[in-house]
């Protein structure tokens, strides 16, 4: 069992509304930390692991049951471009 | 790092094929890209104010005309099928909600959050007799190919709907 730092509801959400969600749920998490995000839209077992490859977040497990998902996210402890000095704060 | 790019044009201004523009562009932007949308012809529609539409089409008998039927607006596009006379599409606006699902305006508002940047074409806006004042303030640009085609060179993802 993972234990998750946040929790997203996306329950009843089509894409891309998960995705934006997760990207603004993720602004609060510091590096390191997981995040959950429950869905029920199919896509979002193929989408979620898409955008962690894109963007460098570690993807954890993803869970099913009775046509909902879990799914656990791990934010990047590597840093770089953008976010890097107030994550370098954080992270130190 | 160079970061990923994609560009799309928006060519038509039916609300199907915007919702489908705006979905790739948000979730492209989500994911890092920069995203670049250029607005021309029937796509120049989706940018439109909704008010003062005919009032403020400029420059001669024949745009003023072209202005009265050519009707542009965030909220006002019709369905590229099954317009039949706004009510297919109202039938499709209400599915969008009962399915939770953001109108076009919210998308667009999503984008422009996530940093999409918008490109309005010159040479179409001079032909439908457009004013700066008639588009949203959301424009950031007003340009013409060559600012496209500079973006789309150094674009893995170049898309035209």
């Amino acid at each position: 069992m993972i234990k998750a730092d946040a929790e997203l509801d996306c329950l009843g959400l089509y894409c891309p509304m998960p995705i934006a969600k997760t990207v603004e749920k993720m602004k609060e998490l510091k590096p390191g930390e997981i995040l959950a995000i429950l869905a029920d839209d199919e896509g979002i077992k193929s989408d979620i692991p898409a955008w962690c490859q894109a963007t460098g977040n570690e993807l954890l497990a993803i869970q099913e049951e009775n046509g909902k998902y879990r799914i656990f996210i791990r934010k990047k402890r590597r840093l770089n471009g953008k976010m890097g000095m107030s994550g370098l704060r954080l992270y130190l | 790092m160079t970061k990923d790019k994609m560009t799309l044009i928006l060519f038509s201004g039916d609300l199907d094929k915007a919702l489908a523009g705006f979905n790739l562009a948000t979730a492209a932007a989500s994911m890092g890209m920069e995203v670049v949308i250029f607005y021309t012809f029937w796509g120049l529609n989706i940018l439109r104010k909704e008010k003062n539409q005919t009032r403020s089409a400029s420059g001669g008998l024949k745009r003023k005309l072209f202005g009265m039927i050519n009707k542009g607006g965030v909220n006002k596009l019709p369905l590229s099928r099954f317009h039949l006379a706004g009510l297919g599409t109202k039938m499709m606006k209400q599915l969008m909600k009962e399915m939770k699902f953001p109108s076009l305006y919210e998308l667009m508002k999503l984008a422009k959050s996530l940093g999409v940047k918008f490109v309005a074409c010159t040479t179409t806006m001079g032909m439908m007799g457009l004013t700066k004042d008639d588009l949203i303030p959301e424009v950031d640009e007003y340009a013409g190919a060559a600012t496209y085609l500079a973006n789309a060179q150094e674009s893995k993802i170049n898309l035209f709907l």
